[in-house]
């Protein structure tokens, strides 16, 4: 009896054919694969070769000078590095309590599906409308009411730092969010149980069991998400990036007998990502300001490719304790 | 003298619409070993839960009927759960070690439970590891990753790690279904000792196991507690057909 009526043969033929399938489709395949990385070690080559050019000490500390010709970025290093600080103090505590909330206490119904829905949802849209979402309500509403209620006269409700790193928290809290949350779930389900088996409560397991373990994890996600928040520029457009600052966002807190230096959340501000647009497109001269441009975005990239290296190493511990766990 | 520490009226269990218990009575006796034998499947483990309400943490578990320990019933509204384990310790099938050092694991209960003085947790560990029989092993390097011992270190530790929280009662869950013989007899030996501080319930697939390290021994089936009696009646002379025939291997 005959499975079928192929015969050795007709094998030998379908080999070749597939064979030539394969070599096309696997030639395809690897043609893509290496062009997207031909494309950013070329784009990234140029920056490289031209950035490092022009980067020195004094490129990274010191003012733009000469109508923006000249000098270093400074204030944009300074301004980009104070933004992310207050943003990661805006979106990390609240991203991970949610996280929590959201994975270990609210039960599985209708209203809490469609919040993991929405929030799913929010990472998706455009960042240019959390700008405006920020300049509506953080500025207008919440900076403008706190002034007109206070009479604290233009204090708040004008676009500054701590309105946009206000903004770029709420921007990237849904990735926060749902990092952390699959980093919590990933912890086996046998440790809580083994925790509460031993009379803890479920805060205490959460807190000495579930979050340690899925720190690395949440680390991962935290840490991406600053470097998304680090390279955005649209939101900042409504919210108090300056084109040029004669002095940095730093005001003189008085104490009575001496006075501290202080930054100021509520100034205008210079950012990395918002100081390479404006050369290139609204400076007076943009091919003179190129190696500046060049400067910066090397500056920039190297903020970025720093904080997603570290959030390599730190998914690498977590895989490893995860995978030790698993394996008893 | 026997006393009864563990009192069980009409318990029936339900997981969503599967029924696991069915209407189990049974009275179980203070400093003694309890086994609990039956094919997989029969509700041993289900029963083992309910008395330290490790079963509520599942998704559609309902119950009927009670579970009194030393007379009250710890389905009580006022009873606190996380208390009730502190109460009623547990050790699981599989070793379910923190990634963390030996140290921090054997630590971890006394510190969640409010112990301050550095000095109580070393003596209460070192207490509970000689007991566990796994002191010897590990006292030179409590720093080390727990999870590097082997699987029946591992379970010697999960045992000690459950006698830290000082508890009246012991449930087991096939504590040595995954060991190699000589890890098991080290187990079996020291659930032996430790029945003259603590009460014992062991549930376990291996009925020559249930003969030598238990007092009494229940024999479920099919979510029904068929026969309990004292270990020796049940394995020389059980009173139940179906006893009978799953210990004599003709099911099971």
């Amino acid at each position: 009896m005959k499975m079928t009526d192929i015969d050795i043969k007709s094998l030998i033929k379908n080999r070749k054919k597939t064979d030539l399938q394969t070599m096309i489709s696997m030639f395809l395949i690897k043609f893509f694969t290496y062009s997207i990385v031909a494309v950013l070690f070329l784009i990234l080559g140029k920056i490289v070769y031209e950035g490092s050019a022009v980067i020195n000490r004094q490129f990274l500390t010191s003012a733009p000078q000469n109508n923006m010709t000249e000098g270093g970025i400074g204030p944009a290093i300074f301004g980009t590095l104070v933004v992310v600080f207050l943003m990661i103090l805006f979106a990390v505590p609240v991203g991970i309590f949610a996280a929590i909330y959201m994975s270990e206490y609210a039960k599985d119904n209708v209203f809490n599906r469609i919040l993991r829905v929405t929030v799913n949802n929010l990472a998706g849209v455009p960042s240019i409308v959390f700008g405006l979402f920020g300049l509506g309500f953080f500025v207008l509403f919440i900076g403008r009411g706190y002034d007109s209620i206070f009479g604290a006269g233009l204090f708040l409700g004008k676009p500054a730092m701590l309105w946009a790193s206000a903004t770029l928290a709420i921007l990237v809290l849904p990735t926060i969010i749902v990092s952390s949350i699959e980093a919590l779930r990933a912890v086996p389900r046998n440790q809580r149980i083994a925790s509460l088996g031993l009379g803890a409560s479920k805060w205490q397991t959460i807190k000495n069991v579930v979050l340690p373990q899925a720190r690395p994890g949440i680390l991962t996600g935290v840490i991406l998400s600053i470097s998304r928040g680090a390279g955005e520029t649209a939101p900042l457009l409504f919210l108090g990036c300056a084109f040029f600052l004669p002095q940095l966002p730093v005001g003189y807190l008085d104490l009575g007998l001496f006075s501290i230096p202080m930054i100021n959340p509520a100034e205008q501000f210079m950012y990395l990502s918002y100081h390479i647009f404006i050369l290139a497109t609204q400076s007076t001269n943009p091919t003179i300001t190129m190696p500046i441009q060049y400067g910066t975005t090397m500056v920039l990239i190297s903020i970025v490719i720093l904080l997603n290296l570290t959030a390599v190493i730190f998914r690498y511990k977590f895989r490893q304790t995860m995978n030790e766990i698993k394996r008893v | 003298m026997r006393k009864v520490k563990i009192k069980v009226n009409e318990l029936s269990v339900f997981f969503n619409f599967l029924q696991a218990l069915n209407r189990v009575s049974i009275e179980i006796y203070g400093n003694k070993v309890t086994a609990i034998i039956g094919p997989s499947g029969c509700g041993k483990t289900s029963f083992l839960r309910t008395i330290n309400r490790m079963n509520e943490l599942i998704i559609g578990f309902r119950k009927k009927g009670e579970v009194l320990i030393d007379n009250i019933n710890i389905y009580n509204n006022n009873i606190d759960v996380v208390n009730l384990r502190r109460l009623v310790g547990m050790v699981f099938q599989s070793s379910n070690l923190f990634p963390k050092s030996i140290y921090e694991n054997l630590a971890f209960a006394p510190k969640i439970h409010g112990i301050k003085d550095q000095k109580i947790i070393d003596e209460l560990i070192e207490e509970t590891c000689t007991k566990a029989a796994i002191w010897e092993e590990i006292k030179d390097r409590l720093e080390v990753n727990a999870l590097t011992l082997s699987a029946g270190q591992q379970q010697r530790l999960c045992i000690a790690r459950a006698l830290t929280i000082q508890p009246d009662i012991l449930l087991m869950d096939e504590p040595a279904s995954m060991l190699d013989p000589i890890s098991t007899a080290k187990i079996e030996e020291l659930i032996f000792d430790l029945k003259k501080k603590y009460t014992i319930i062991v549930v376990t697939h291996n009925m020559q196991q249930a003969a030598r390290i238990s007092d009494f021994t229940a024999f479920f089936y099919l979510g029904q507690l068929v026969e309990y009696d004292k270990t020796t009646k049940l394995f020389t002379n059980p009173s139940n057909k179906q006893t009978e025939d799953y210990l004599t291997g003709r099911f099971g």
